[in-house]
C-alpha cells in the first residue's frame, strides 16, 4: 500500500518541473470543470416542454435535443414515415457490424450487401410494395449521411484501386493520366469540387439529362476520397516485393490475375492504416455537402436551430451532432489499429 | 506495338469524352445564352467585403473582389499554420511526457478533436463567439488591453512604428545567426565550445530594449469599451477568430500526433548513447533527437499544411470573405460559374503546389544524404 502511494506521488510529484505540472493541471482542470458540469449536468434541464422553462434553468438545454431529434435525424423526410430512414439507417449498421465482426464468409457478406443496399433503396425510395414515394431532395439527417459515406467508400475504392495501379504502369500516357488527375483532386478543396459538381455537372451533361444534387455530390466526393485512396494504396503497392508478382507469373499467371489476387490484395493489408484515414475523413467530409444544400446531419441540425423559439441552444445541438460523429470515427480509428496488430501477427506467424 | 496501339485507343477515348463535354457545354451555355470570357472581371462588384487587406468597396471590380478573397485566404492560412504547429509542439510534447495527468489530457484532445467534422467545430466556435460571451458593454479583458466579446476579438496594436520591433527582432536574429557560426567555427579550430548565451541575448536584445524604450511613452492604441461595441484597437471579426481558433484547434491535433510519431521513431538507443557519451539533456534534444525527428516529421507536415490551406476554404460557411465564399458570390451574381470556379480552383493549384515545393525543398536539406 505505501509503495503503491509512493509510486503515485513520485509520478505526480518526482521533480520539480513534474510537482510544477501537475499543480498547473489542477488548478486549470479547477478553473474549468466545475463551471462546465454545472453548465451541461447539474442546472441542465432535461425535460422542459418549452424554451423558456430551459431558459429558466440557467444550464444547458438538452431538452432542445429531445425536442429536435427527429429534424435533427431524419431531415425533412415525412413524419410519418420516420419508421423507414431510421430502418435504412439499422441495415446499414447491420451491413458495417456484420463486415467488421467477420462472422459471414466474404461470398455471404456481397450477397447481404447486394441485399441490404436494395432494401435501402426500397424503403428510402419507396414507390413498390405500398411504401409512399419519396423524393430524394427530400432525405436528410443521419441516413443521407451513412448513404453518402458508403456510396462514396464503394464507388471510390475501385476507382482507387485503378488510379493507383495506372500510376505504376508501364505507359506513360496512363501513367501521366493518373498523376494528373491524383494531383489535380489533391490539390483543390473539397468545397470547390461541390460547387464544381454543383454548378458546372449540369452544363456538362447533354441538355435533356437532369441530375439530381444528390448524385452530385457523390461524384464530387467519390472522385475527391478515390484520389487520396489510391495514395494510400499506392503506399502499400510499394510494400510489396517484387518477387511476389515475379513467382506469380512463374506459375504461369498472367499480368492481370498475378495483379489482382497477388499483389494487390498484399497491398492492400499494407496499406490498412492509411485507407481509414481516408475513410475517417470521407466521413467526416460528407458534412461540407450542406454547403451545396444538402440535408445531412449537420445542414438538419442548423434547420432545427432556425426555429426562432430555440434559437440559441446551438451549443447543445452541435454537441450532440459532434457526438453523433465521434463515435463512427473513433470506433473506426480503434478498428483499424486492432486490425493492424492482428494482421502483424498473422504475419508473423508465416 | 501493343502497348503503342493501346495507348493510342486511351488517348482516342480520352479526346471523344473531352469532345462530348465541350460540346455539351457550349450547347447548354447557348441555351442558357450565357456569354463566356473574362470581361466580367472588369465589371463593377457591386456587393461589400467586410474585411480586406486592399481598397475595397462596393464600387471595385470583380477582379479586384477575387484578389482581396485571395489574400484573406493567404493570411488565413498562414495564420493557422503558426498557430497550429504551435499548439501541435505543446500536445505532442504533453502526450509524450509521461506526466499521469498531462498525457491522457493530451491524448483526450488529440481523439476529441481529430474524430469531429471540422465544419461542425468552425460552428461550434461561431456559436460559442456569439452565445456564450458577453456582448460588448460587459465583457471583461482576459489581459489587459485584450477583450473577448461577441463581436470578436479586439485587442491592442502599436499605432507608432508598428513594424520596428519586427525589424529589430530580425537584426537581432541575425546577429544570433552569426555569432553561432563563429562560435561553431572557433569550436572547429580550437576544441573549445563557447557558451550558447551570448546567442541568445544577441537575439533579443534589440527588440527587447526598443520595446522598453517605446513602451516609456505607451505606443498602443488601446481598445475603448463603450457601451455598444469597441472604438480603436485592432479587432478580429467573430467569423475570423472562429475561423481561425477552429482552424488552429483541429489542425493542431493532427500537427501534435505527426510530432509524436516522429520523436518516437528515433531509436531510444540513440538517446542513450548520447547520454553515455556525455551530452546533456538539452544537447541530446538539440542534436541528436531532433535532428532525426524532423526528417521523419516534414513530409507528413507539408501535407498538413496543405489540408490547413484548403480547409479554410470553409471560411465560406461562416461568412468570412475568403477566396471561395468571394468566388461563390460572383458566380450567384454573374452565372459565369465556368471561369470562377476555373480560376478559383487554379489558385489553389497554385498554393498547393508552391507549399509542396517548398516542402520538397527544405525536406532535401535535412534528408539523409546518402543510402541509409
Amino acid at each position: 500500500m505505501t509503495s503503491a502511494l509512493t509510486i503515485l506521488s513520485r509520478r505526480f510529484f518526482g521533480s520539480l518541473g513534474n510537482s510544477l505540472l501537475t499543480l498547473a493541471v489542477l488548478a486549470l482542470l479547477g478553473f474549468v470543470l466545475p463551471p462546465f458540469l454545472r453548465w451541461a449536468l447539474f442546472d441542465a434541464s432535461f425535460t422542459a416542454r418549452t424554451p423558456l422553462a430551459c431558459r429558466e434553468s440557467g444550464g444547458a438545454c438538452w431538452a432542445f435535443v429531445h425536442e429536435k431529434y427527429r429534424l435533427i435525424l431524419f431531415g425533412r423526410y415525412p413524419q410519418a414515415e420516420a419508421w423507414r430512414p431510421l430502418a435504412a439507417v439499422l441495415v446499414i449498421v447491420g451491413l458495417i457490424g456484420s463486415a467488421c465482426g467477420r462472422f459471414l464468409s466474404l461470398s455471404s457478406l456481397a450477397l447481404a450487401a447486394v441485399l441490404g443496399a436494395v432494401a435501402v433503396a426500397v424503403l428510402m425510395w419507396g414507390g413498390v410494395f405500398g411504401l409512399a414515394y419519396v423524393e430524394s431532395t427530400s432525405w436528410g439527417g443521419l441516413p443521407l449521411t451513412l448513404i453518402l459515406s458508403v456510396t462514396g467508400i464503394v464507388i471510390a475504392f475501385p476507382l482507387a484501386i485503378g488510379l493507383a495501379l495506372g500510376r505504376r504502369s508501364r505507359l506513360k500516357l496512363v501513367r501521366s493520366l493518373c498523376i494528373v488527375f491524383i494531383e489535380l483532386m489533391r490539390a483543390v478543396p473539397l468545397v470547390s469540387l461541390l460547387f464544381m459538381a454543383s454548378f458546372m455537372l449540369p452544363l456538362f451533361m447533354p441538355g435533356e439529362v437532369r441530375i439530381d444534387e444528390l448524385p452530385r455530390a457523390l461524384v464530387a466526393i467519390a472522385l475527391f476520397s478515390a484520389a487520396y485512396l489510391a495514395e494510400a494504396i499506392r503506399g502499400g503497392l510499394q510494400g510489396v516485393p517484387a518477387s511476389q508478382e515475379e513467382a506469380a507469373r512463374s506459375l504461369g499467371l498472367g499480368p492481370l490475375r498475378a495483379t489482382l489476387l497477388v499483389v494487390v490484395p498484399q497491398a492492400l493489408r499494407i496499406a490498412i492504416p492509411g485507407i481509414v484515414n481516408v475513410l475517417i475523413a470521407l466521413f467526416k467530409d460528407t458534412s461540407l455537402v450542406g454547403i451545396v444544400g444538402l440535408m445531412d446531419l449537420l445542414l438538419a441540425t442548423k434547420q432545427a436551430l432556425g426555429d426562432p423559439a430555440w434559437r440559441s441552444f446551438s451549443l447543445e445541438a452541435y454537441l450532440f451532432v459532434a457526438a453523433l460523429y465521434f463515435g463512427p470515427c473513433f470506433f473506426m480509428s480503434r478498428y483499424s489499429q486492432a486490425l493492424e496488430r492482428k494482421l502483424r501477427a498473422g504475419a508473423g506467424a508465416i | 506495338m501493343r502497348d503503342f496501339l493501346l495507348q493510342a485507343l486511351l488517348f482516342g477515348i480520352v479526346l471523344a469524352l473531352a469532345g462530348f463535354l465541350v460540346f455539351n457545354v457550349a450547347g447548354n451555355l447557348g441555351a442558357r445564352s450565357i456569354h463566356t470570357g473574362f470581361a466580367f472581371l472588369h465589371s463593377e462588384a457591386g456587393f461589400d467585403i467586410g474585411e480586406s487587406f486592399l481598397p475595397y468597396d462596393g464600387r471595385s471590380s470583380y477582379g479586384r473582389a477575387l484578389l482581396v478573397g485571395l489574400l484573406n485566404t493567404l493570411a488565413v492560412s498562414s495564420a493557422g499554420i503558426v498557430l497550429s504547429t504551435l499548439i501541435g509542439v505543446f500536445v505532442g510534447l504533453g502526450r509524450l511526457s509521461g506526466h499521469p495527468l498531462v498525457g491522457p489530457l493530451a491524448s483526450g484532445y488529440v481523439e476529441a478533436l481529430r474524430n469531429v467534422p471540422l465544419l461542425l467545430q468552425l460552428y461550434l466556435w461561431y456559436a460559442i463567439l456569439n452565445e456564450v460571451l458577453a456582448p460588448d458593454g460587459s465583457a471583461p479583458a482576459f489581459l489587459p488591453g485584450f477583450y473577448l466579446a461577441k463581436s470578436g476579438l479586439h485587442f491592442p496594436v502599436l499605432e507608432r512604428a508598428p513594424l520596428a520591433p519586427l525589424f529589430a527582432l530580425c537584426a537581432g536574429f541575425a546577429a544570433a545567426a552569426a555569432w553561432t557560426r563563429f562560435a561553431e567555427f572557433r569550436q572547429a579550430q580550437t576544441g573549445s565550445r563557447s557558451a550558447s548565451w551570448p546567442a541568445w541575448s544577441l537575439a533579443l536584445l534589440p527588440a527587447a530594449l526598443l520595446l522598453a524604450r517605446m513602451l516609456a511613452t505607451d505606443p498602443f492604441g488601446w481598445p475603448q469599451q463603450r457601451r455598444f461595441g469597441f472604438a480603436g484597437g485592432g479587432t478580429l471579426s467573430p467569423e475570423l477568430t472562429a475561423l481561425l481558433l477552429g482552424l488552429s484547434f483541429y489542425n493542431g491535433a493532427f500537427v501534435a500526433e505527426i510530432l509524436r510519431g516522429a520523436i518516437r521513431s528515433v531509436a531510444p538507443g540513440q538517446s542513450d548513447a548520447a547520454a553515455a557519451l556525455g551530452l546533456r539533456f538539452k544537447h541530446r534534444l538539440r542534436l541528436i533527437v531532433l535532428p532525426q525527428a524532423l526528417r521523419v516529421a516534414v513530409p507528413p507536415l507539408a501535407s498538413q499544411y496543405l489540408n490547413l490551406a484548403k480547409n479554410s476554404s470553409l471560411a465560406v460557411a461562416i461568412g468570412y470573405p475568403d477566396l471561395m465564399s468571394v468566388g461563390n458570390t460572383i458566380v450567384n451574381q454573374t452565372g459565369q460559374a465556368l471561369e470562377v470556379i476555373g480560376m478559383v480552383m487554379a489558385a489553389y493549384l497554385t498554393l498547393s503546389l508552391s507549399i509542396a515545393a517548398f516542402m520538397n525543398w527544405y525536406n532535401a536539406r535535412v534528408r539523409l544524404e546518402g543510402p541509409t
